[in-house]
């Protein structure tokens, strides 16, 4: 009886561990493999140099040029996501009645759900024809198409998220400023939105985080050239599309090709994760005010 | 096994589960408690301050005293269901029959099936009216259908139940009333046939009526259990306790025959509670 | 005009432009699916669904992407339940408030935010290479199973939480063991909870492309897969591969399996929202 008692939570608690050794086993391949990247490319090199060419002949390592693709395309989904989605957190909020949010919101929460691969196709096949017709010069590959579904699909998010925050605000502090004669406009900035920021700074940073760790989108509709650019209108290639373009094609394992794509994971892995610790970290601290 | 041993000791009786006994009505006894210097701290607050007192096999005995005096927790050390409150440390000797509870020894699980207990809001498992009472038996493996059948309805008789939902046997017992879920609560916890019943302020929650019918129960059963009752209510305990405790902030204040505590106690703090002056 | 008004015409505009973008989020969902439908439409027969990729647009079918999705999904479910709702348990039930348990918090919060292509290269390093299941079913079912994990985990010790502590007590009062509580009360009350979970987290399962492509699954797998060795090509795949062909044909068979893909992740949500919503009533 005690022995099976025993025996079962032992078995919890190796199905929890099993997430410590995900975590483990996710740090100890890319520090395994982009130790012996290094070995290879100087770091000096791969934070320096401006140019990303480990395919060609002529090989560069320069993961610059990946970042600013994958800060830039971030940048636009976050510039349409933010406002979009913080608007729509405090309309849900403030002023939409009950029932109509109740039913927008599941509706709302679609658009987090739909397959990424969707949206890379929509931003390639119908955003950027569109685009198109207004600024003729916009090439097929381009950031800004692919920002913006990107910043599409990231709206639930930051609406969802920051509507929790608002929600999670004393009624009391609401009251209190319709009492003195606010209008909810009035409220929402001055007393709601303050008092959730910090709710409403995480939902963001975790966007961004979404955003950087983001893959088919920009995959399908960035383009595959690695840039030093923050032109919106031409090819890109962030550091997600780029372990993609080389995992489609056939680099041998033990080619630098092969190792490069470790090294270009650790640097994503140790930008969301930075972010990931910030936002949990606030979350905790926040919590710990209203307890 | 000492274990095994320990547990023998506490059971008053072998149960040995054949429906000729449960036929007869197995009639049962109820066993003594002996609580000797019990402190019980909750981190570094010290809810119980050092408590001696002993229960009479039979008896019923109410524990009043103002909200936060500690009686519950006190009432929860019997069958040892403060041990899952985080930071509880326990300190003294409850021994049922001889046997201390709190020993390294002691199965915890075979002590609540020696130790009843029922609770303040009525709690039936989302289950139907025939599983809830089940369940006790259920955990200890016993699966054969005509004792469980017996045991049901013998523990739904006890708890003056069984004509109200005789028919209904599988239907939810969340569609009960609250009186009737309260009854239930105490026919699953009969089922299992204890010698010692806890209830921790059992009609609070429920109308006069309800409450009526339990205390008329409670009086019934403590033919063959020791029953202890925490209770908010003064005329509750003056009408179904044959003794009755006082509580004042982790403290046995009065501890005495209810007729004694009711009209002439001999502390000035139980006289100002029970006369309705501070509480 | 005095400030009142100024500050009322503020106010509206205010939930005006809110409700603008509302019905944008969902006038672009509505645009989204109109053009694939109306692109891909064409597709939708049982000949699509039955045929073998093709070098050739027009014969393309999505037979081998959807029992590729079926088996990686199937052997994910074997895996990422148990060890998931297992963690679950062990975080609501056992671990409370130790050390151990606030670094698996920690840990699972930090593991939901990893982009899911690193999880593709940890499959790559671990079950590719290391143990040696090369781009096989076995490969990418590992690796979504430790993707979703933290989703079922959090979802059933969430639905745990919501189980009310009166029925344990009531349990543990009747000499129930922890086990016997957490099979016999816990689990029953949690069940709806826990599924709709299960269900969200296999619709993103679904979705999935980034991590596959790392791992090894293959956009042109002429052959149904015969062992959970062999390698394979599923729904989002084959959509990648088509999506990044020039021929206009090609865009149509891609458009045709987004169809199929949304079908089945919309009925997926839908199943999950019902499920939610008839266990918060009866939890009620």
């Amino acid at each position: 009886m005690k022995y099976k008692e025993k025996l079962i939570e032992n078995f919890f608690k190796f199905c929890a561990s099993i997430t410590i050794f995900t975590t483990i086993g996710i740090i100890a391949v890319l520090l395994f493999e982009s130790i012996s990247f290094f070995r290879d490319v100087s770091i000096f090199e791969f934070l320096t140099d401006t140019q990303w060419t480990p395919l060609f002949s002529e090989k560069h390592f320069g993961i610059l040029a990946l970042v600013s693709g994958t800060f830039l395309t971030a940048a636009i989904a976050i510039a349409v996501a933010l406002p979009i989605g913080l608007t729509i957190a405090i309309y849900l909020n403030m002023y939409a009645p009950k029932s109509f949010r109740k039913t927008l919101k599941p509706f709302l929460e679609i658009l987090a759900a739909i397959p990424t691969v969707v949206y890379g196709f929509f931003a390639l096949t119908i955003v950027t024809p569109f685009l198109q017709t207004i600024y003729p010069d916009l090439e097929t590959f381009n950031s800004l198409s692919a920002g913006i579904v990107m910043g599409i699909m990231i709206i639930p998010f930051i609406s969802s998220l920051s509507e929790d925050a608002l929600y999670a605000v004393p009624k009391s502090l609401k009251l209190a400023a319709f009492g003195m004669g606010s209008t909810r406009f009035q409220t929402a900035f001055k007393v709601m939105v303050p008092a959730a920021s910090s709710g409403i700074i995480v939902s963001v940073i975790l966007a961004i985080s979404r955003a950087i760790g983001e893959t088919m989108i920009v995959a399908i509709a960035a383009g595959q050239q690695p840039q030093l650019t923050l032109n919106p209108t031409v090819p890109v290639q962030t550091i997600t599309s780029f372990i993609v373009q080389v995992s489609s094609g056939d680099a041998p394992q033990g080619s630098v090709e092969y190792k490069t794509i470790f090294a270009a994971g650790l640097t994503l892995f140790l930008f969301t994760f930075t972010l990931n610790s910030v936002s949990f970290w606030i979350k905790k601290k926040y919590q710990e005010k209203y307890e | 096994m000492a274990k095994e041993t320990a547990i023998t000791m506490i059971k008053i009786k072998e149960k040995k589960i054949d429906s000729k006994k449960v036929e007869d009505g197995a009639s049962k006894d109820g066993a003594k408690i002996a609580i000797k210097d019990v402190k019980v701290w909750y981190d570094d607050f010290m809810a119980i301050k050092g408590i001696d007192m002993t229960i009479k096999p039979n008896t019923v005995t109410a524990f009043i005293g103002p909200s936060g005096c500690g009686k519950s927790t006190f009432l929860r050390l019997f069958n040892r269901m403060n041990d899952y409150v985080e930071g509880f440390k326990m300190e003294g000797k409850i021994k049922l029959n001889g046997t201390n509870i709190y020993k390294d020894k002691i199965n915890v699980e075979e002590l609540r099936k020696e130790v009843g207990m029922v609770f303040q809001k009525p709690n039936p498992f989302p289950k139907s009216i025939f599983e809830n009472v089940a369940y006790g038996l259920k955990i200890q493996g016993i699966k054969d259908k005509k004792i469980l059948n017996e045991r049901v309805e013998k523990a739904l008789r006890q708890a003056d139940l069984w004509t109200e939902v005789k028919d209904d046997l599988k239907k939810s017992a969340l569609a009960l009333s609250g009186g009737q879920q309260q009854r239930l609560c105490i026919a699953r916890t009969l089922a299992v046939e204890p010698s010692i019943l806890l209830m921790d302020e059992p009609t609070s929650a429920l109308d006069p009526i309800s409450t009526a019918k339990i205390e008329d129960l409670i009086f019934e059963l403590k033919e063959k259990y020791t029953i202890v009752i925490v209770t908010h209510n003064m005329q509750q305990a003056s009408r179904i306790s044959d003794y009755t405790a006082f509580f004042y902030i982790g403290e046995l204040i009065e501890f005495d025959k209810t007729k004694t505590i009711f009209t002439n106690p001999e502390k000035q703090q139980t006289e100002n509670y029970i006369t309705g002056r501070f509480g | 005009m005095n400030n009142f008004q100024k500050n009322k015409l503020i106010d509206h505009s205010f939930k005006i432009l809110g409700m603008l973008f509302t019905f944008l989020g969902i006038l672009i969902l509505a645009i989204l699916i109109y053009n694939i439908v109306k692109v891909g439409y064409t597709r939708i027969n049982w000949t699509f669904l039955t045929s073998l990729p093709s070098r050739k647009p027009e014969n393309a079918g999505i037979y081998t992407a959807i029992i590729g999705t079926l088996d990686l999904m199937l052997l994910t479910v074997l895996f990422a339940i148990p060890v998931g709702v297992g963690a679950g348990i062990y975080l609501e039930e056992y671990a409370k408030k130790s050390k151990l348990s606030s670094l698996l918090e920690i840990n699972i919060s930090n593991l939901a935010g990893v982009p899911s292509i690193i999880y593709g290269l940890l499959g790559l390093g671990v079950f590719v290479r290391f143990f040696n299941f090369g781009g096989s079913i076995l490969s990418g079912s590992l690796t979504l199973s430790l993707l979703i994990l933290p989703i079922i985990i959090v979802a059933t010790r969430e639905a745990i939480k919501a189980v009310p502590h009166s029925l344990k007590e009531a349990s543990f009062a009747l000499g129930a063991s922890k086990w016997q509580t957490i099979k016999n009360v816990v689990l029953p009350s949690s069940f709806g909870g826990i599924l709709t979970g299960i269900i969200l987290s296999l619709s993103r399962a679904i979705g999935e492309t980034a991590p596959l492509i790392v791992v090894g699954a293959m956009a042109y797998v002429p052959f149904v897969p015969q062992s959970i060795f062999d390698t394979f090509s599923v729904l989002p795949m084959q959509i990648f591969n088509w999506t990044t062909r020039p021929q206009q044909g090609f865009a149509i068979a891609a458009a045709g399996a987004i169809i199929v893909l949304l079908l089945i992740t919309f009925v997926m949500n839908g199943i999950a929202v019902y499920f939610r919503n008839r266990w918060q009533k009866k939890l009620q």
